[in-house]
């Protein structure tokens, strides 16, 4: 951090990233940070010339107390008894944070996603701490479509009978079969149609189709795989926390939908970008976050990318967005 | 800077509200902003053109004017320019009217097809091309090219009063046979 502490940016994570945002811990060397193509010395988010914040929300099951912390109270991990937390708590959390840090104001809060969504609520929640904020495939609400995906991905978890309403730490026991359908589902709705089709069409894995229900296609093969991996890291009650979250954002809500109302607190400069790619958060998503803004007179720039991977497009390399946010970093003043 | 900026900056009030539609790299933005205090947005497709508004400074948007300035409300820009674009908009009535909605005034400016250099290129057989209209036919991205009387026509159809106008060549006004001596128009018009 400059000795002026104006240089610090926070970002955000999704669903099921973590504060480790860039580069790696010595011992697991081939286990980047989810954003290290964007963050890093010489990259477009430069570490060089900005402090760069990760923080992990509350409710995690990366390190923030979460549903499976010791609940003092009782001396047993919370499960089913630790609160729905919202997108307005983490904020509130991450503002703690910077008090501790000793950062009154940050040069920029910037996220993806569910990212972009505490993003947004930060110029909201603490319009005169952000100079800039980067809302990137955001919404600025869930759609019915979107609650409905996440509402399938919840049922799966806790109709798994080792579920066991929350309480299934003490069992020793982990509801893996739910949260890897939860996240199949998941993926389903990250990657664009276009994407998937290119990625693996209609391949077979085996040499003909089995007549079974063993896998046949390279897709299901990927989905299976992902939501193995999934599920021997990710905690199931965090899962249906932040799918919660997600639902329940919806800044326009205090004001009867009027969304320009709702960001009328908002004081920073705005950079929204979204991907045509993106069906999960459209462009015409972000353009109602644009309308909105540009309603109250905001200072905004609005990207509309092309780059092809879908909702995960923000994760993913691309020379024109990533040339985009270098070139906005770039006129951020500290 | 074009001759027709010039012009464009000049008759920015100072500290109006602009939008710029077709704003390549958001130079005459941040002209305006520099000279006038005019904030500002651009409108932009070309994704080379957004990242050097973005590298500029400068508020860029990027969508399609042409399929409407939705993301605007009614009157809230004092001036909304179409700088050497109207050439090539395929909706230029849908474009105009829109203009004059989200804006008090449009500034709009174009080669004049009507030059004599262009008719004499047609006169001889061949497409017009020059320094104002520098395309060849098969290259072109102008699909609507008009004339000063073209354009003044199209005003007065569409109900938009022209408050001025300023003709110029090779930088310099004209004021003698405008249609057949400029090479490039700028208007201020308003609605009626």
């Amino acid at each position: 951090m400059n000795a002026a502490r104006s240089n610090a940016v926070l970002v955000c994570h999704a669903l099921n990233a973590s504060h480790h945002v860039a580069g790696f811990y010595r011992d697991e060397p081939q286990n980047p940070g989810w954003w290290d193509n964007l963050v890093g010395p010489g990259k477009p988010l430069d570490t060089r010339r900005f402090f760069v914040v990760g923080s992990n929300y509350l409710g995690s099951c990366f390190g923030s107390t979460g549903p499976a912390s010791i609940n003092p109270a009782s001396g047993k991990p919370w499960g089913a008894d630790f609160p729905v937390v919202t997108v307005e708590d983490w904020v509130e959390a991450q503002a703690r944070l910077a008090d501790r840090l000793g950062i009154e104001r940050f040069a920029a809060v910037i996220g993806g996603s569910l990212g972009a969504m505490q993003a947004l609520q930060w110029t909201l929640s603490c319009p005169e701490r952000v100079g800039h904020a980067l809302v990137i495939a955001a919404a600025a609400r869930l759609s019915p479509q979107n609650i409905a995906f996440n509402e399938v991905a919840r049922q799966a978890i806790m109709t798994d009978p080792d579920f066991h309403g929350g309480h299934y730490y003490d069992r020793g026991v982990v509801p893996t079969r739910g949260l890897r359908v939860a996240r199949m589902i998941g993926h389903i709705t990250y990657l664009s149609g276009e994407a998937m089709a290119e990625k693996f069409g209609r391949l077979l894995r085996r040499k003909h189709l089995g007549f079974d229900f063993d896998i046949d296609f390279e897709i299901e093969s990927y989905l299976r795989y992902q939501g193995d991996k999934f599920s021997t890291y990710f905690d199931a009650n965090t899962y249906l926390r932040i799918t919660k979250a997600l639902d329940y954002f919806d800044p326009a809500g205090d004001f009867d939908g009027n969304l320009s109302a709702a960001l009328s607190r908002a004081q920073a400069q705005f950079l929204v970008i979204s991907f045509k790619s993106d069906w999960r958060f459209p462009p015409a998503r972000s353009r109602e976050l644009v309308r909105a803004l540009l309603d109250n007179r905001r200072i905004v720039s609005y990207l509309e990318s092309d780059a092809p991977g879908g909702h995960d497009a923000f994760l993913l390399e691309d020379a024109r967005y990533h040339a985009a946010l270098r070139a906005y970093f770039a006129t951020v003043d500290l | 800077m074009r001759a027709d900026l010039d012009a464009i900056v000049r008759w920015v009030p100072q500290g109006a509200r602009v939008l710029d539609l077709g704003c390549g790299d958001g130079s005459l933005l941040r002209s305006l902003w520099q000279e006038r205090e005019a904030p500002g947005y651009g409108v932009e497709i070309d994704d080379e053109s957004v990242i050097a508004c973005v590298a500029n400074d400068v508020n860029v948007l990027q969508v399609d004017f042409e399929s409407g300035l939705s993301l605007f409300g009614d009157a809230s820009f004092d001036c909304v320019i179409l700088s050497q674009t109207l050439q090539a908009v395929h909706r230029t009535e849908a474009v105009l009217r829109e203009m004059l909605r989200v804006g008090r005034e449009a500034i709009v400016s174009f080669p004049n097809f009507g030059h004599w250099s262009a008719r004499l290129q047609v006169a001889m057989g061949r497409m017009p091309v020059s320094a104002s209209l520098p395309y060849e036919w098969y290259e072109t991205p102008n699909v609507h090219h008009c004339t000063i009387t073209d354009f003044e026509d199209l005003c007065r159809r569409l109900d938009i009063r022209i408050r001025e106008r300023l003709v110029l060549h090779e930088g310099k006004p004209v004021s003698l046979m405008p249609n057949l001596l400029g090479s490039l128009a700028v208007y201020r018009c308003t609605s009626d």
